[in-house]
């Protein structure tokens, strides 16, 4: 692995980053003002502080590869290629939502962009990403699947499942814990026993690797060399990574239930102020930055606007797409 | 009597068990902080931490250990978030809590409440919105029971609590917030196994539970104006069901509608047609009401879809009563 101190930057790179880094949270805030505006009908599980753990993995992945997010990934969506424009429509249950309306802010998926979907169910994801790479190898297809999850799943049983059964058939498989050290209300490690997730991955048969996860250069630089592995057939591996979730659990809880000044502190780490400062001292212009910014924002209040004007879908669409055989509805006698 | 929320109706409820027992006490995720929906808040002040016990996200530990505490002769309410995360811990509610009394020979006794709200809620689509009681009432060992008002939830959390057998108690997540009068009575409860009469009437009987039981209320009070009258049972416990109050009520109405937000095909309305069917043979009219065959989604229209809304009630009444008034009831 690259020596981190050196901090070989690519400028183009990086300003790349920073652009879909505020992309995702731009999209996070828009739609918290949508919530506001009664027009989200569900709850939001903001990803705002988390962009970069995102961002500094997907960015090694081609379209071909597949990702499965978590509730909270809202950027993991972005970041792999979905429409921000058909994820507002989602959000806001309008036509020409990425899921026709019916899947709402914790079931994005896309699966034209290799988006194999958020998952409403905790640590579901873990094992039913095994089974995507288990498909993988058996097609013998030149792609891997990448598995998002937060700390709080580690907990579930699936994560022993998903990750002993990825290790017992070396699946082309790259689990990432994104740990922001809250499960709802509940801190994690409060909850949580033994001296961690490697250890718990490593006993698994599955190496693990730990970054921080606000360090958008430190993700991408170990990302890199976890993802060559991972193609180069000695997956699984894991990836844990320490971020923080800035807003509360969800879109309606204020997080009261948070020490005094953890929020503030960790404010100090955000992996987008970090970036910015970094390509400021690389010699960016202030107003470069500024307008990848501002056009971010624009992007994401245009993707609103669009979706405010939208239809909502036709009743009858809730009859659409249950199943193939047998119809849904009730027989009228 | 006091006016408050079902929410906190539950809320007092426990807190009186855990007074008047020691061996009462809730383990599930967030409940230090008031659980997903406020239904502990204060608790924790009040019992401390190892009688309002915090869990990692960890169904399958939470409802299987809550059924060996239960063996052990603790009085546990394994809080499942929402009845959708009771399916990560089939095996224990299912295999276990609801087996381990019989297959013992008696020896275990499983005095478990295993809460799980249900029901469709603010757009939570397809894995948050569910209504499943029918399943558990299919399964031998378990008590079933889906309050629909305050005074309910305070008396029926209470028995449950009391229960030596596993109960799966469902609120509903849209009535958390209704109001209503609650008796303040400690020694108030209401028993398992025993409907209610919300309105007498003689043209037709409604039978619903939770939710529903609001909207065929409404259902009721529009047929009234038109001149029909319904004798609306709610049902309260679904295992074990008050036959008595719909035997009487159907022989009196020869009409019969179950009305439930749960999916119509092989809902609990289908058992209580048939037991009826098989009792009264051709002598009563029945339907059920339930959703579609469908998946609850997100989008507002999509959501109402599956609805069983009020005018459909009244619509299927009518049908029942003024178009074919005086006929043979269908199916003789
Ligand atoms: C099986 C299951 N249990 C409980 C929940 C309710 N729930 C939704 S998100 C969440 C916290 C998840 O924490 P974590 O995995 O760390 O992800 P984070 O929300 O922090 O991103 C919980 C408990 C759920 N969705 N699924
Ligand atoms: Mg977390």
């Amino acid at each position: 692995m690259k020596n981190r101190s050196q901090r070989i930057i690519n400028v183009a790179r990086l300003r790349a980053h920073y652009l879909l880094m505020h992309r995702i949270r731009a999209l996070e805030e828009v739609a918290a003002r949508a919530f506001e505006d009664k027009l989200v009908h569900g709850f939001l599980y903001p990803s705002i502080g988390q962009e970069a753990l995102t961002v500094g993995v997907i960015a090694h992945l081609t379209k071909r590869d597949l990702v499965l997010s978590t509730h909270r990934g809202h950027g993991q969506a972005l970041a792999k290629g979905a429409s921000s424009t058909a994820m507002f429509h989602e959000l806001l249950g309008r036509e020409g939502g990425i899921c026709g309306g019916k899947g709402g802010p914790p079931h994005i998926a896309d699966f034209g962009v290799g988006l194999l979907g958020s998952n409403g169910v905790i640590s579901a994801n873990i094992v039913i990403g095994a089974g995507a790479a288990h498909a993988v190898k058996l097609k013998k297809e030149d792609r891997i699947v990448v598995c998002y999850f937060g700390d709080g799943a580690t907990n579930r049983g699936p994560f022993l499942e998903g990750l002993n059964w990825a290790a017992v058939f070396k699946l082309p498989l790259l689990f990432v814990c994104e740990d922001n050290g809250y499960a709802a209300t509940t801190k994690t490690r409060t909850m949580t026993a033994g001296p961690g997730f490697l250890d718990r991955a490593s006993a698994l048969g599955v190496p693990a690797v730990e970054v921080d996860g606000n360090d958008v250069v430190a993700v991408e630089a170990t990302a890199a060399e976890l993802i060559r592995k991972v193609r180069a057939g000695e997956g699984p591996l894991f990836l844990h990574a320490k971020t923080f979730r800035v807003t509360g659990h969800t879109s309606s809880d204020p997080g009261a239930y948070r020490p005094k000044g953890e929020v503030e502190a960790a404010k100090a780490h955000d992996p987008i102020a970090r970036l910015r400062e970094l390509l400021i001292g690389a010699g960016v212009a202030v107003d470069v930055l500024d307008a990848d910014k501002a056009s971010a924002y624009a992007e994401m209040d245009a993707a609103y606007r669009s979706a405010r004007e939208a239809a909502f879908p036709a009743a009858r669409m809730a009859f659409v797409d249950v199943q193939d055989v047998g119809s849904p509805l009730v027989e009228a006698f | 009597m006091s006016q408050m929320t079902y929410l906190e109706a539950g809320r007092i409820a426990l807190e009186e068990e855990m007074r008047h027992d020691a061996m009462v006490w809730a383990v599930g995720q967030d409940l230090g902080r008031g659980g997903a929906f406020g239904q502990y808040r204060g608790l924790v002040e009040v019992f401390g931490s190892d009688r309002i016990c915090d869990a990692p996200i960890s169904e399958a530990a939470i409802l299987g250990g809550s059924v060996g505490a239960a063996m052990m002769g603790t009085r546990p309410i394994a809080d499942m978030r929402m009845s959708d995360f009771v399916l990560c811990a089939m095996d224990e509610l299912v295999n276990q809590a609801a087996k381990a009394r019989f297959k013992s020979g008696g020896q275990a006794r499983v005095p478990l409440v295993v809460r799980a709200p249900i029901g469709i809620h603010w757009s939570s689509a397809a894995q948050h919105s569910q209504s499943l009681e029918a399943w558990y009432a299919h399964v031998p060992g378990l008590v079933v029971v889906c309050p629909a008002i305050p005074a309910d939830n305070k008396g029926l959390l209470k028995s449950a609590i009391r229960c030596d057998d596993p109960v799966v108690f469902m609120e509903h997540k849209a009535l958390l917030c209704s109001e209503g009068e609650v008796p303040d009575d400690v020694d108030y409860t209401v028993p398992l196994g025993q409907a209610s009469k919300v309105c007498e009437g003689k043209d037709l009987t409604i039978v619903s539970w939770s939710n529903q039981v609001h909207l065929a209320t409404k259902a009721a009070q529009m047929l009234a104006e038109e001149g029909v009258s319904v004798d609306l049972i709610d049902l309260r416990t679904l295992w074990p069901w008050d036959k008595t109050m719909v035997f009487e009520s159907v022989e009196r109405t020869k009409r019969l509608i179950v009305a439930h937000e749960a999916v119509a095909v092989g809902g609990f309305g289908g058992e209580i047609v048939a037991t009826v069917a098989e009792k009264f043979g051709g002598a009563i009219a029945v339907r059920r009401l339930g959703a579609p065959r469908a998946p609850v989604g997100y989008a507002p229209p999509i959501e109402d879809a599956v609805r069983v809304t009020e005018e459909a009630i009244a619509a299927a009444v009518r049908e029942m009563v003024v178009c074919k008034s005086g006929g043979a009831p269908r199916g003789a």
